[in-house]
């Protein structure tokens, strides 16, 4: 297929985002199938599965609440393990539904429509995940409403000066900005499904969250008012969150931390883990339910792209903190990161270089960014290197300035149960998302169809409107 | 299409809106105001194992606090006094038709079996707090325990709640009296009002007026 047909207007005679023609009822069919199926045997099987692994990440959070943090490998010199590890790496996957669904908005990039709905349940799940290390890894959990300023007769107030209470702050905020996003979204296909519902049950379940949704005219009117609003107000969290995340550790004063770099480069990786979450789940889903026409391999190609942008800010990010050390002067700075290289944790760090820095320059190729199989491999390879670009940060901890002080964190079975089963209950979630609510945003992905053209006439069918004629006449009258 | 909902459903989004956000301080208020050792603990007055009368003892007899309470100047702790004692006095007394009362005390005073008082002032065991400290720096009893010469039965006179401590460990002035006025209940310092440039027991502070009592008001302080 061309790029580009009509060369006098580039943006509307490009080929349609939606291949194979399909008419709005065929899009509102294709993506309301998964959820009106009659056979779901498959789903259940794998949404067992991942209640299974929930189930364990459940026994590793209620043992955690009764025996203490001490059951994880965590001691002096590591006092944060893999709880931040994780933290950090399901808040960064989270990163990419905000960046699609709002910034891409705010661009126009109408491709977006057809993988928004998808990434943001994402994000929405993935933050989940995130909010409970935190939460779990405090000890007493009992008193977790220590961290918010409530009034109390201890006197006991949070620290306005910690990274940490702003992150409870951020993270929360990013939360909730991105669930309002993701279901004012669904309330026009919420509304769809209820009108397609056969069961009384289903229209009423589907008719709560519809919010008496009619598609009148003053409807839409509000509803585009409203979700430009929520964009504007959610593209400034997509940065400032994991900067935030990243004053966790830079505002600390440990070498390797303590770098202004920091902010700029977490956000990096956060975008490019995220998008490589989406790569990793989409393609195995739009095989399945059958949605390759509308979630087309230009749609991967742009990710990709995202990508390999975001991957190599990654990797000068990673040079740059080893010039900085250099450039400083500073023996521990320099000694931080040669450890990190060559020290007892340079199999992780190798493996971040490999998994961050060299998989994704194979998307320069065209050929590799559209080939599925490729992206989908390629796209597992970048979430472990994030995983592992978290746990090389925070086992600088390991090699304090003081040779006494160095020590080797190993985690333990607990550990290792609680990573595992977050995934569990992140795929169960995500399960639930792609049997009851509408994996594609219907309405919005009509608005990118040929047919939403006003000047669309059937007559012009074939390549859609992009003919000849049809441009023409959009730019006789636009 | 056929209506799903009736029609006061409309109400809800509405109701919700105005409804969580006042339910939520009303939580947050209940749990403050109620949950507060203020509200729970003050007046908290066990039934002891003898009815004894602080009333009549430090009160109308004016027995100072620390004849009993002997430990409290040295120690972190204020004694609770074994029944000898009580027998220092009680030996010599007739108690007349009182005398089944005082049982307990001759009881225990040989070892028939012990007294068990009840506790009224508890620290949680995570904050640490020594009697003697607050004594050298010139809190008197009453600060803390109230008019214990007017009680019956001594009951909880301050919340003892962590805020409560702070207030006097930011502002301690208010509290603090010559060190040979601790025990005294009624001391008042304005009037007349206290010369404190002629306590003998004081170091005075920099500026020559106020007290060099600095009391810790970081974590460790108490949760050491």
């Amino acid at each position: 297929m061309a790029t580009v047909k009509d060369t006098l207007d580039p943006i509307k005679g490009r080929a349609p985002l939606v291949t194979s023609g399909a008419t709005f009822k065929e899009i509102t069919d294709a993506v309301a199938a998964p959820l009106e199926a009659d056979n779901y045997r498959a789903w259940w099987v794998c949404f067992l599965v991942a209640v299974f692994f929930l189930g364990i990440f459940l026994v590793s959070v209620s043992y955690l609440i009764w025996e203490g943090t001490g059951i994880w490998g965590l001691n002096n010199p590591v006092g944060w393990g893999w709880a931040i590890v994780n933290f950090v790496f399901w808040v960064g996957i989270g990163h990419a539904g905000t960046l699609i669904s709002a910034v891409l908005f705010l661009f126009r990039q109408d491709w977006r429509t057809s993988i928004n709905r998808y990434a943001e349940a994402m994000t929405i799940f993935a933050v989940i995940c995130a909010l409970m290390f935190p939460g779990i890894h405090v000890g007493r959990i009992w008193v977790i409403y220590w961290v918010f300023p409530i009034p109390n007769q201890m006197d006991m107030w949070p620290n306005f000066m910690s990274p940490l209470l702003w992150d409870v702050f951020a993270v929360s905020t990013y939360f909730t900005v991105s669930l309002l996003f993701w279901y004012v979204g669904l309330i026009p296909d919420f509304a769809t499904m209820r009108d397609r519902s056969k069961t009384k049950a289903r229209k009423i379940a589907y008719g709560i969250f519809a919010l008496g949704w009619r598609g009148s005219m003053r409807h839409w009117l509000n509803y585009e008012r409203t979700y430009l609003i929520l964009a504007a107000l959610a593209t400034p969290l997509v940065l400032s969150v994991h900067t935030i995340v990243s004053f966790d550790f830079a505002v600390s004063n440990v070498y390797g931390w303590h770098t202004t770099i920091f902010p700029p480069y977490f956000v990096a990786g956060a975008i490019f883990s995220g998008f490589a979450m989406v790569l990793t789940l989409i393609i195995p889903a739009r095989k399945i339910f059958k949605l390759e026409h509308i979630v087309t391999t230009k749609h991967l190609e742009n990710m990709a792209k995202i990508i390999l942008l975001t991957g190599s800010l990654v990797g000068y990010a990673y040079g740059m903190e080893f010039f900085i050390a250099m450039y400083s002067g500073n023996q521990y700075e320099q000694f931080a990161f040669a450890n990190r290289m060559f020290g007892d944790y340079a199999w992780a760090y190798w493996i971040m270089v490999s998994c961050n820095v060299i998989t994704p320059q194979f998307f320069w190729f065209k050929k590799m960014r559209r080939n599925v199989v490729v992206l989908f491999v390629l796209s597992i390879f970048v979430n472990i290197g994030m995983w592992f670009e978290r746990f090389v940060i925070t086992m600088s901890l390991s090699a304090d300035p003081l040779p006494s002080a160095h020590g080797y964190f190993s985690p333990t079975i607990w550990d290792i149960t609680t990573l595992i089963g977050s995934f569990g209950l992140f795929f169960t979630l995500f399960f639930l998302f792609i049997r009851f609510i509408p994996m594609v945003a219907i309405a919005e992905v009509k608005t990118v169809l040929p047919q939403a053209d006003p000047h669309w006439h059937p007559e012009d069918e074939g390549a859609g409107h992009s003919d000849e004629a049809g441009s023409q006449e959009v730019t006789a009258h636009g | 299409m056929a209506q799903i909902f009736p029609r006061w459903t409309n109400k809800i989004p509405f109701m919700i809106g105005v409804g969580a956000p006042v339910v939520l301080c009303g939580v947050v208020f209940f749990v403050w105001y109620y949950f507060s050792p203020k509200f729970l603990e003050v007046g908290y007055q066990p039934e002891q194992p003898v009815p004894f009368s602080h009333k009549l003892h430090a009160g109308a007899l004016g027995m100072d606090c620390r004849y009993c309470h002997n430990t409290v100047e040295e120690a972190g702790h204020a004694a609770i006094p074994p029944p000898a004692t009580c027998m220092n006095c009680h030996s010599q007394l007739d108690l007349g038709e009182t005398a089944a009362r005082f049982q307990p005390v001759k009881d225990a005073y040989e070892g028939k079996a012990p007294l068990e008082w009840v506790k009224v002032h508890m620290l949680p065991d995570y904050a640490y707090f020594d009697h003697s400290v607050h004594v050298a720096a010139g809190v008197g009893c009453v600060s803390c325990h109230g008019r214990i010469d007017q009680m019956e039965v001594v009951y909880q006179h301050a919340p003892l709640s962590m805020s409560w401590c702070l207030d006097c460990h930011r502002n301690p002035e208010p509290n603090l009296r010559p060190k040979s006025e601790v025990t005294n209940m009624t001391w008042d310092g304005t009037n007349p009002p206290y010369d404190w440039s002629n306590d003998p027991h004081r170091n005075l502070g920099p500026d020559g007026k106020t007290r060099a009592v600095d009391p810790p008001q970081h974590c460790s302080g108490c949760h050491r």
